[in-house]
């Protein structure tokens, strides 16, 4: 791994300062995020309140710090159920081959082709809307992306001189994938775990945006654009913030990214 | 068109239809998750057992789950999803009302992307690298990052509220002239435009590089043709096929945009009908929304692939 550019080490802080913020809301957030502290809805940045208020009068900056919680934790956990799923699928397809490998990678195709926020429309009519369904959702729709990939890396690991060794000496299956495909496989699957760990966080904001993602009281950044968004026709600090919040994490991580793996990131979802 | 063309593009149809049938099934079966009863949801807990079983058939919820997913694909495949669990009206009659506002929306936007993605895709990928390259890239970044009602927000604060050129609601019943409507729709154009363009150009640069670093455009440079001259004449004739996969993929991108922009706009289109099926849980609505959203993207994509499969110079004389 190189060194970090001067951008990757903005990116890094940025990443970092979220998730402290986040770990650490109760004790930086400057009031509880459900106290009611002023009758000034909706009010402009101020030294009282630097992110403004929101439409009942509460402070927007503790609402944005819990408000991590929600977003970074939720779609941390479903990346990291996606990216189990799939390169657990992806290894086995590759290590099997044949009607296994065939049969999942249609099915997984024809998930692929399901755009992703329609996808979680779809659960959320059946299922309502709740957190556990939430993430659920969230790691099935990107499980076939973290399966694709995975499944080419190994496939191309799969081929190289040091496995056909390995498969000579005798060795198992179980043992190849975790002695000598594994360790090989760490940087693309880092990488594609952040890529998805973006989109994650953009469709859960954009579920609850719509009101079908978090429900209050609970509020992840998404449900605070939409509990705000009747104070865009005049400006409100406190629509535009928490989006900015959203922003500025996933730009962080995509930079962040981009100057681990180097390049430019080109894959879609 | 030869054998082997016809061969390829009766495979992708085929490939088409079939991944259709199983994106059918998955819609199907998740909208089955629901534990409980549809009819017992729908009536309420004071409903009498005879009025929940009356309903239970009308619904053919009394029949296995296999024989229902049959039903509603022959009803599909013969125009008609079913009845809205909500407000009784056919679902067909409430998506041929939405229908053309959709349309109307998807190709003036397909209008503003399409030409400037590609312009912007094919300029950087000639020169990539350079400062050009660099700042275009590190914009498309950005706003591929971004959500996209940050992006709708934004506008509305600056051109609605700020400068007061546009108005902030996309919709207005009654007749109106064209320059009203064009007023009507700039933001939430300018919006699907901006998601459109950013994922857009990215594939389109992505495509074109990879036939740009080839050895045959190398030797065209070595031969002393201009940089015009190759991309024009050597690189995009065999970048055309994965230039238009890019563009027909990105519509997935694009169909997330639709689904934030007209709530935020309050626009009267499908993705704003399928919206609030889903807040008052109308599943039929659903289905029937979702099916028609991947029908068309599955349309667009097979589209792509007939049109790179024409495309390809070396399929050409066989």
């Amino acid at each position: 791994m190189r060194r970090l550019s001067p951008i990757g080490m903005v990116a890094l802080a940025v990443v970092l300062a979220w998730a402290l913020a986040a770990l650490f809301a109760p004790l930086i957030a400057p009031y509880p995020p459900g106290r009611i502290v002023t009758r000034d809805s909706l009010a402009d940045l101020s030294v009282a309140f630097p992110l403004g208020t929101d439409y009942l009068g509460r402070d927007m900056l503790s609402r944005v710090l819990y408000g991590a919680r929600y977003t970074l934790g939720i779609a941390l956990l479903s990346t990291a159920l996606a990216c189990l799923m799939g390169v657990t699928l992806g290894l086995t397809a590759a290590a099997r081959g044949g009607w296994f490998d065939m049969t999942v990678s249609r099915v997984l195709d024809a998930m692929i082709s399901v755009p992703s926020l329609l996808a979680a429309l779809v659960v959320v009519s059946s299922l309502g809307s709740s957190i556990p369904v939430l993430i659920a959702a969230a790691a099935v729709i990107y499980t076939p992306g973290a399966y694709r990939l995975s499944r080419a890396v190994a496939v191309n690991i799969n081929a190289m001189d040091f496995v056909a060794v390995a498969r000579a000496r005798g060795e198992g299956t179980l043992y190849l994938i975790r002695a000598e495909i594994l360790p090989n496989m760490i940087l693309p699957v880092l990488t594609d775990f952040g890529l998805r760990f973006v989109f994650v966080v953009l469709l859960l904001t954009g579920m609850s945006f719509l009101g079908l993602g978090i429900q209050p009281p609970n509020a992840d950044w998404g449900t605070l654009v939409r509990e705000n968004v009747e104070g865009l026709s005049f400006g409100a600090p406190a629509v535009i913030m928490p989006a900015l919040a959203i922003a500025t994490l996933t730009i962080a991580v995509n930079a962040l990214i981009d100057s681990v793996a180097g390049g430019r990131v080109t894959d879609g979802r | 068109m030869n054998a082997a063309m016809l061969r390829l593009v009766a495979l992708r149809l085929v490939l088409g239809l079939l991944t259709l049938l199983i994106v059918s099934a998955l819609v199907f079966t998740a909208t089955e998750l629901l534990p409980g009863d549809v009819a017992e949801a729908l009536l309420g807990q004071s409903a009498t057992p005879t009025a929940v079983a009356g309903l239970r058939a009308a619904l053919h919820l009394d029949q296995p789950a296999w024989w229902r997913y049959l039903l509603w694909l022959g009803g599909l495949l013969g125009g008609d999803p079913g009845i809205s669990l909500v407000n009784r009206l056919p679902v067909a009659a409430q998506i041929g009302n939405r229908l053309p506002n959709s349309l109307k929306l998807a190709s003036i936007t397909a209008c503003v992307t399409v030409p400037l993605a590609l312009t912007l895709g094919i300029t950087t990928a000639m020169w990539r690298g350079s400062r050009y390259d660099r700042i275009v890239g590190m914009g498309i970044i950005g706003i591929v990052s971004v959500p996209e009602f940050l992006i709708a927000s934004l506008a509305v604060l600056v051109f609605a509220v700020k400068l007061r050129w546009l108005p902030a609601l996309a919709f207005r019943s009654g007749p109106q002239d064209f320059w009203t409507m064009l007023r009507l729709l700039a933001m939430p154009v300018g919006t699907l435009a901006l998601v459109g363009i950013g994922q857009m150009s990215r594939m389109t640069r992505a495509a074109l590089v990879t036939v740009l670093e080839s050895s045959y455009v190398e030797m065209a440079r070595l031969k002393g043709a201009g940089p015009i001259r190759i991309v024009l004449v050597h690189a995009l004739p065999n970048a055309l096929g994965p230039i238009v996969n890019a563009v027909a993929l990105s519509t997935s991108f694009l169909l997330g945009g639709v689904i934030i922009v007209e709530t935020i706009f309050n626009y009267p289109g499908l993705a704003k009908l399928m919206v609030d099926a889903v807040s008052t849980r109308d599943l039929p609505l659903v289905q029937a929304c979702a099916m028609l959203f991947c029908a068309a993207y599955l349309a667009l994509v097979l589209i792509a692939d007939v049109v790179a499969i024409l495309a390809n110079p070396r399929l050409r004389q066989r």
